[in-house]
């Protein structure tokens, strides 16, 4: 091969990196935009169990209960509209408390619980998860309704 | 009387660089103009006097003066006084005060130091620097005045964010910052260069111990910043793709593709273009990050000190200077001359490649952390997260690992592949080893296995280009270069051995209780309250020990801050040469019983040795070039011409 053969190789190499590299992302950041969820979200579109998801959704008051184990919690989410049941195995969040926002991360099992592996209250006011910023359950709801249209 | 010192310091230091702007521009047009020769003091003057402006900061925060805004919004009397100290730059005006800072340093520093240049071209850097400046100089002046006093001085202040009174964070951004603005100086080289067209090998081997020192700080502070996380949050995690964390990744990336570019038009006077536009896209991704940060774009776990108002006026300078620099790079990119050729296998193939694919990796960083707030615009709201960063980036990175494995063995220019076949198979002889001892053990799923297999790969590689060498009469830059490339194979190491062995336990624990995870057993002793100089906190009380060896304690705290209130968790670690144990003590429950969470790390914390190892082998190879340099001028101080050869380590 030629000099300027071989500088041909290392570009189009470079090129088929490069335009691999966005295809790829943008394949897989497709997957992530059906990654966050809310309540309603489980009856209109139901995930895989497995599934790697985001939970967004309100504590619902007096649903809280802790496992004989000290480390398990379930409670349920909710947005207004649906209902998901959550367990999680773990240290608490210390502002996690009933009826205020929380963001899940993890998977639905095969009876139709949510297995959160992390969770995140609003923690001070530095710190909130964005998809439930500054809402009450009435702004969940309305914030669900728009984006199932 | 000082924040008047300090405020008036800062606008002279404006003025300086309006002048240094202006003078410098002069002297890139023309040769021998008398007023450029201002620009030069101009910028030495400048940092003294940002030091000044930033020390007078750091005086009112010391002496807790609440008539200055800043520190009765930030600070508080009874914060012990390093955390007084540290948080001069934990909040948005101080830490834009510290930015300008480094940066009026850095551009001093090298109208000081760098006599190397063309002058011309010399002239432009200066001004191309100045002119940076000036925006951040209007920043801090017009909308984020640091010096601002209170008409009402109130008799105590807001506090400072408990999750920064840590004395890993209070040392934490300052060296992230010199790594941030220091490639600032790279921008403005890269600029100068091009204005001028003096683009050679000259101009990469002047720009090179600057990016150099950046990037030396930048990792220290990115392998500080993942450390901190890890104990401070309780997590038990090292890494967790945050828009923050991103934001000081990303200039890491594309300054390490800008160092090893630099190599190749240092060496071989190829990838001349390429080595400019690394510079520009370095410090473009800095002042990125910086916008992400603090406009409070994205929310964050370390997004402290974030006001929306300012994000505009930070995206606003980023449009400025990053449309600025493309412009003259679309503008001036064809005028430069064309490099020197070389073949797909050699040295400058294989850093082609690894340029390639830090620029791959780079685009799936900036393309996960924007996504959320593009696909925001369409009101879907997203969340990118490791199930995204983990598997695509390491498409790039694996393969990656193995051209780090050959490149350092190949010859410039080009190669034959015959040459490399007894030291590359000690290599795979290597890796094949610990993959079949891997497949020993059950379920490591396969990114750490890879991991593992490529990390030991690179360990052995790292050291062979010393074969056949004298080992001292090797130049400091090639060993810096093995203990960078091996510091790599310990950091993934360490991040496969984590991800891969890492065991877990959780437990309701009521004193007296037995708990284990992993190879440590130990008990529950007590639970007492405590209190610190501005928190109270509950805090666990245990004994552990190894596989039955002598026992050690571990006093986890789930602390409790007052001003303002927030709880933390304060984890217990007892570290071993093969793992760390990590103990977070949680909430107590009805029946009496504490949480108590256990991991067993298996070599946790290889990935913060490789990554402080990395540093090092950029101060070895820092420290070689100076010397080299200080040697090659003093016989009869020759200015080498723009194209002179330089002696390449074969």
């Amino acid at each position: 091969m030629k000099a300027k053969h071989q500088r041909l190789v290392l570009l189009l190499l470079a090129l088929a990196a490069l335009i691999g590299a966005t295809l790829l992302a943008i394949y897989a950041l497709r997957d992530q935009a059906s990654y966050f969820y809310v309540p309603t979200d489980f009856a209109e579109n139901p995930p895989e169990p497995g599934q790697a998801i985001r939970l967004g959704g309100m504590v619902e008051t007096g649903t809280l209960v802790t496992q004989p184990d000290g480390v398990t919690v379930q409670f349920m989410v909710q947005d207004g509209e649906a209902r998901v049941p959550v367990t999680y195995t773990g240290i608490l969040p210390d502002l996690f408390v009933e009826g205020s926002g929380v963001v899940a991360d993890g998977r639905m099992d095969a009876n139709g619980t949510f297995v959160a592996e992390t969770l995140l209250a609003k923690h001070d006011e530095n710190y909130m998860p964005r998809e439930l910023e500054g809402m009450t359950t009435a702004e969940v709801r309305e914030e669900v309704q728009e984006t199932v249209q | 009387m000082i924040p008047e010192i300090g405020l008036a310091a800062l606008w002279l230091a404006a003025a300086l660089a309006l002048l240094q702007l202006v003078a410098g521009f002069a002297g890139a047009r023309m040769e021998g103009v008398a007023f450029a020769a201002l620009a030069r003091p101009a910028a030495a003057v400048q940092g003294v006097l940002c030091l000044i402006a930033f020390a007078s900061l750091v005086y009112v925060f010391a002496i807790t003066d609440l008539s200055v805004k800043l520190v009765a919004t930030n600070s508080h009397s009874m914060k012990p006084l390093i955390f007084k100290l540290s948080g001069t730059w934990g909040n948005h005006e101080g830490s834009m005060l510290l930015w300008i800072t480094v940066m009026a340093i850095a551009g001093g520093a090298i109208a000081l130091i760098e006599r190397r240049l063309p002058e011309r071209t010399m002239m432009a850097t200066l001004a191309a620097q100045a002119f940076v400046g000036l925006g951040f100089y209007a920043f801090l002046l017009l909308s984020s005045n640091p010096f601002e006093r209170l008409v009402e001085i109130p008799p105590e202040g807001n506090g400072l964010n408990p999750l920064l009174q840590d004395i890993g964070l209070a040392f934490h951004p300052p060296t992230l910052y010199i790594g941030y603005v220091g490639l600032s100086v790279a921008f403005s080289f890269a600029l100068g260069a091009l204005l001028t067209r003096q683009v050679n090998p000259n101009f990469a081997r002047v720009m090179r111990p600057w990016v150099l020192a950046a990037w030396i700080f930048l990792t220290v502070g990115i392998t500080a910043g993942s450390y901190w996380a890890y104990y401070e949050l309780g997590w038990g995690g090292w890494w967790f793709w945050d828009p923050v964390e991103n934001a000081s990744l990303m200039p890491w990336l594309a300054a390490t593709a800008l160092l090893h570019s630099a190599s190749v038009l240092a060496a071989r006077d190829a990838l001349r273009t390429w080595t400019i536009m690394l510079g520009v896209i370095a410090f473009s991704m800095s002042m990125v990050g910086t916008f992400l940060v603090r406009s409070g774009i994205l929310t964050s776990v370390h997004a402290f000190a974030v006001d929306p108002e300012r994000g505009s006026f930070i995206l606003a300078l980023l449009v400025l200077y990053i449309g600025g620099a493309l412009v003259a790079f679309a503008l001036r990119a064809n005028t430069i001359a064309e490099g020197e050729r070389f073949s797909v296998l050699s040295r400058e193939g294989a850093l082609v490649i690894n340029n390639v694919a830090l620029s791959a990796i780079l685009g799936i960083v900036l393309l996960g952390t924007l996504y959320p707030l593009l696909t925001e615009a369409f009101d879907v709201r997203v969340s990118v997260g490791p199930p995204y960063f983990n598997p695509v980036g390491a498409v790039f990175f694996l393969p990656m690992l193995l051209v780090l494995m050959v490149g350092p063995l190949l010859r410039w220019r080009s190669d034959e592949s015959g040459r490399l076949v007894k030291p590359l198979a000690l290599v795979v002889a290597v890796m094949l080893t610990v993959l079949i001892r891997a497949l020993f053990y059950d379920d490591i799923p396969i990114l750490p296995l890879l991991g593992l297999v490529a990390a030991f790969g690179v360990g052995v590689a790292s050291f062979l280009p010393l074969l056949g060498r004298s080992l001292r009469r090797t130049p400091l830059a090639v060993w810096g270069m093995c203990v960078a490339h091996f510091g790599v194979a310990v950091a993934v190491f360490g991040m496969a051995a984590d991800s891969a062995f890492q065991q877990e336990r959780l437990v309701a624990a009521a004193v007296g209780d037995a708990v284990e995870v992993g190879p440590w057993t130990g008990r529950l002793d007590s639970v007492n309250a405590l209190a610190g100089q501005n928190w109270t906190a509950m805090q666990a009380n245990m004994h552990l020990s190894y596989e039955g060896g002598p026992e050690r304690e571990a006093h986890p705290q789930s602390r409790n801050f007052w001003t303002p209130v927030m709880e933390t968790s304060e984890v217990a670690l007892l570290t071993r040469w093969n793992g760390q144990l990590y103990v977070a003590v949680g909430n107590q429950s009805e029946d009496g019983r504490w949480q108590l969470r256990l991991w067993w790390k298996p070599f946790v914390t290889f990935i913060w040795y490789g990554g402080l190892l990395i540093a090092l082998g950029g101060a070895l190879a820092l420290v070689g070039r100076v010397v080299t340099d200080l040697r090659r001028r003093r016989p009869g101080e020759v200015d080498e011409g723009p194209d002179a050869p330089e002696v390449v380590p074969a």
